[in-house]
């Protein structure tokens, strides 16, 4: 039907050939969605593991946890963490967790595996550059991982890094010496990777849709995964010099973090002149517009997943795309707000306390209109949409504490306390995690062929929605009577009483975290032996959903599908029940005009 | 073959000419009428689906059309209407989005260093003015030459393309001579640094330095990518068959002259500010 040109940027490529190029150096989207998505899967269970041994460290600080030294020698004598070895862990599953979790699951996975499909492509516009960007990923993934097995350990500073401890080397602790190296190059190797990534959503979205997919056409998940790749273009355009400019000061003797004068371990650091603050705008003008990476996408699969369990349209598709562009927009200006108490000039605050309030508003309505659409509408419950549900608690919860850490002078007294662990806990990660569950549940059928079982996912989201409040909410009580974050013990008097609080906290993490495991179960048995998905288990619209499950190689077989509705038509008198694609030709009396 | 030709993909110049709307007509009888009406230039594409190669043929479509068209606005395009200003390659329009996001990332990447060195040059009072290279001046000539062959490189394929003239020589020696120069000014830089070292300013050795080597090399970096770009276009240009594409040449060239338009910026931006 269509010429394939071997010279053809957009590769239509020949069917793969082989084990490597169908699994392993592959060029097809699907198969690199997957790759994502395991790559994910192990970083959140390395990330979860690390923090059960941190709560169970912090409510038991003398006891052995069988094993640890088996982790680390140096870092747990006698199996007992040492105080560094708690920052280690605290460092490694921050940035497992943001980086490798919350950036590649809902955007890198989800997105690399639907993006394409859903405005109707054959691939990715370049599929090399894709099939790069993975395992560009991979190799950050293994460097950063390579931290735990050298004799100091990984390092102790925090997924921020913060300059100097993190540029002076050695003399700053346990695993700054070599682990903090190896930290800066992985994080430089995750940016190329996603720029590579993001260039290519960008391009894919803009050039590769069928014929009759128009911008407004295309359904909201598409949106937020178009939206995401525009700021993580510029974001981690800004992290990569940062990351560049941090291992010259490590390893070349540079002095563009460290001041001049800087005593650490009675060491008279040889650097001058450097600014401090320096890195944290470098970081947090990357870090905040992260913050989106994460939540956006998750807030585009879950309105995917609402509509589709509604049965009706949004109350309004525009607003919601809308709304999305704005906190994509707003997320450059506002990175200050991390940087209250750091020295700033105290004026500087205001003006980026301001915009921080002003987020405010695009993410109410962006809830608003979740609510009022789910008002009065008969709801299919599923284990996806209870998770979409979960996702916007999550996101309400986590959000409100937001505007007390958005105002200066309430963030002098919550500031490094476990408030603000809370608060980013479940408006970043439990949130994102949520949506990245709703896309797992609804997406699975699709993606292996096979339905996931719907009782063990009821069950293991109630698990997982309790859980986590029941961890993150006393993170808010606990942050509000001064309980400072990053200490690896509470032996201080007025921590003392708190001790059974977070006693409660670790059962909970524990608790919760063995609920993931149904989740794991459930995902490898129902991959092998779960009931044979039909094409359209949902009854969804899009285009994902017109193709066998899993799709041919492909996608679409040898023809370009041809889009002639707005994405959402449901609750109407379609030919095949309450909904029709936007594939069917038929004509709609009453069409859901998005636009 | 002597003609050379233009790849592109028949579904896709279809895709841009013929739009989905929602109208009930089975799209794939409107694809099959409008591509054999698609035939302004009829021998010659016969003679294309006769060819063992699996080469596209000369098309003359609005590229402007295409590409609204291709995510299917509301008005359908008409195929011959509209001035007809271009060689199209509706198939490479991803090459040229990706060189253009590729160009704001690069952008975002100095407007980081410059800003970091801003913020360090108010820091502390250790700013000590360097002496640039004279050579520097030399390599911005030469990567401004560059950029002017080029230009004269790309109308001279666009011609080659067209049949009008069958020499390969002439667009391959203007290539030729991009590659050459832009390789000069790679060791033109390689120079600079070691005439700075020569001088004992190594990166290290005060922040006005450590700023000069970053940049400079990473914007070094950044030439030699568009370096293996050219290399591409002109491998392309001078196989048995011609299977350059209008897309990779445009988005080439595209990144070739934002280099020389960074390194002019970077060059006043180290006179001034280093």
């Amino acid at each position: 039907m269509h010429d394939m040109s071997s010279a053809s940027a957009t590769q239509h490529h020949a069917p793969p050939q082989g084990f490597i190029r169908k699994h392993v150096f592959s060029l097809d989207h699907k198969v690199i969605g997957l790759q994502y998505y395991g790559l994910a899967l192990v970083a959140v269970f390395i990330g979860m593991f690390l923090s059960w041994l941190m709560r169970i460290h912090l409510v038991w600080p003398n006891s052995p946890i069988p094993g640890l030294h088996l982790l680390s020698k140096v870092g747990a004598p006698n199996d007992i963490m040492t105080p560094e070895y708690y920052l280690s862990l605290l460092t490694m599953h921050g940035t497992l967790m943001v980086f490798f979790v919350l950036t590649n699951a809902p955007f890198a996975a989800f997105g690399n595996y639907f993006l394409p499909i859903q405005i109707g492509a054959e691939d990715m516009a370049f599929p090399r550059f894709n099939m790069m960007s993975f395992w560009t990923t991979f190799l950050a993934f293994v460097v950063l991982i390579a931290a735990f097995f050298i004799p100091d350990g990984p390092p102790i500073s925090g997924w921020t890094a913060y300059a100097p401890l993190s540029a002076v080397g050695g003399d700053a602790g346990p695993g700054m010496a070599y682990g903090q190296t190896l930290w800066g190059i992985s994080i430089a190797i995750f940016c190329i990777a996603s720029l590579l990534g993001a260039l290519n959503f960008i391009a894919t979205t803009l050039d590769l849709r069928a014929k009759g997919m128009s911008l407004m056409r295309m359904p909201i998940c598409t949106w937020a995964w178009f939206i995401t790749s525009c700021i993580a273009l510029l974001a981690f355009a800004v992290l990569l010099p940062a990351c560049i400019l941090l291992c010259l000061d490590r390893v070349a003797g540079t002095s563009f973090f460290i001041p001049s004068g800087l005593v650490i371990s009675d060491h008279l650091q040889p650097h001058s002149g450097g600014s401090t603050l320096l890195w944290q705008h470098m970081f947090w003008f990357f870090g905040h517009p992260e913050v989106y990476i994460a939540i956006l996408p998750a807030a585009g699969i879950v309105s995917h997943i609402l509509v589709n369990s509604l049965r009706r349209p949004l109350l309004s598709h525009r607003v919601v795309i809308g709304c999305m562009m704005a906190i994509g927009f707003l997320s450059y200006i506002v990175w200050g707000h991390h940087m209250f108490l750091s020295g700033m000039n105290p004026f500087s605050a205001i003006a980026f306390s301001f915009p921080t309030l002003v987020i405010t508003i695009p993410a109410t309505i962006l809830t608003l209109i979740w609510l009022g659409s789910i008002y009065g509408s008969r709801l299919r419950i599923t284990s996806a949409s209870l998770f979409a549900l979960g996702f916007i608690s999550m996101f309400v919860s986590g959000g409100v504490s937001g505007f007390f850490l958005a105002q200066p002078s309430i963030d002098i007294y919550l500031h490094a306390t476990y408030f603000v662990v809370g608060h980013f806990h479940l408006v970043m990660g439990v949130a994102a995690i949520f949506g990245i569950f709703a896309g797992t549940y609804f997406w699975f059928p699709k993606m292996t062929g096979h339905m996931m079982n719907e009782t063990l996912g009821k069950l293991h989201f109630w698990g997982t929605f309790i859980g986590a409040y029941c961890i993150f909410m006393p993170f808010h009580y606990l942050g509000l009577v001064g309980n400072v974050r990053r200490y690896a013990a509470f032996t201080d008097d007025y921590l003392v009483p708190l001790i059974p609080l977070h006693k409660f906290i670790t059962f909970a993490a524990l608790t919760t975290g063995a609920f993931q495991l149904i989740f794991l179960a459930n995902l490898i048995y129902s991959r092998f032996k779960g009931p044979k998905a039909p094409v359209n288990p949902w009854e969804c619209t899009s285009l994902e959903w017109t193709i066998p499950s899993p799709p041919p190689w492909n996608n679409f077989g040898d023809v370009h599908p041809v889009v002639y509705h707005d994405p959402y038509q449901y609750g109407i008198e379609g030919s095949t029940g309450d909904y029709v694609m936007q594939t069917s030709p038929e004509k709609i009396v009453t069409e859901h005009d998005e636009k | 073959m002597t003609r050379s030709k233009w790849i592109f993909n028949k579904s896709r110049v279809n895709r841009g000419l013929y739009q989905g709307t929602t109208s009930v007509v089975p799209i794939w009888t409107s694809y099959r009428q409008g591509f054999s009406s698609c035939g302004a230039q009829g021998e010659t594409m016969a003679s294309a689906f006769n060819e063992p190669l699996r080469i596209g043929q000369v098309v003359d479509v609005d590229r402007e059309i295409a590409r609204k068209t291709g995510g299917g606005g509301a008005t359908p395009a008409n195929p011959s209407g509209g001035k007809l200003r271009s060689l199209a390659d509706p198939e490479g329009e991803p090459v040229r989005t990706g060189v253009w996001v590729g160009l704001a990332t690069v952008g975002m990447m100095f407007a980081a260093f410059t800003s970091a060195a801003v913020v360090r040059k108010g820091s502390a009072d250790d700013w000590h003015h360097i002496v640039l290279p004279s050579i520097l001046y030399f390599n911005t000539l030469i990567l401004v030459i560059s950029s002017i062959t080029l230009e004269i490189a790309r109308r001279k394929v666009l011609v080659y393309a067209k049949g009008e003239n069958p020499s390969q020589i002439i667009p391959l020696a203007w290539l030729g001579s991009t590659l050459a120069l832009g390789l000069v000014f790679v060791v033109g830089q390689f120079v600079a640094w070691s005439q700075l070292k020569a001088q004992g300013v190594y990166l290290a050795t005060s922040p006005t330095s450590s700023f000069f080597y970053v940049m400079t090399v990473v914007h070094a970096v950044h030439v030699a990518g568009g370096l293996g770009g050219l290399t591409r276009v002109i491998l392309k240009t001078s196989g048995h068959v011609f299977t350059l594409r209008r897309s990779t040449l445009d988005g080439t060239a595209y990144y070739w002259h934002f280099m020389g338009a960074l390194w002019i910026y970077l060059l006043v931006l180290l006179y001034v500010k280093f």
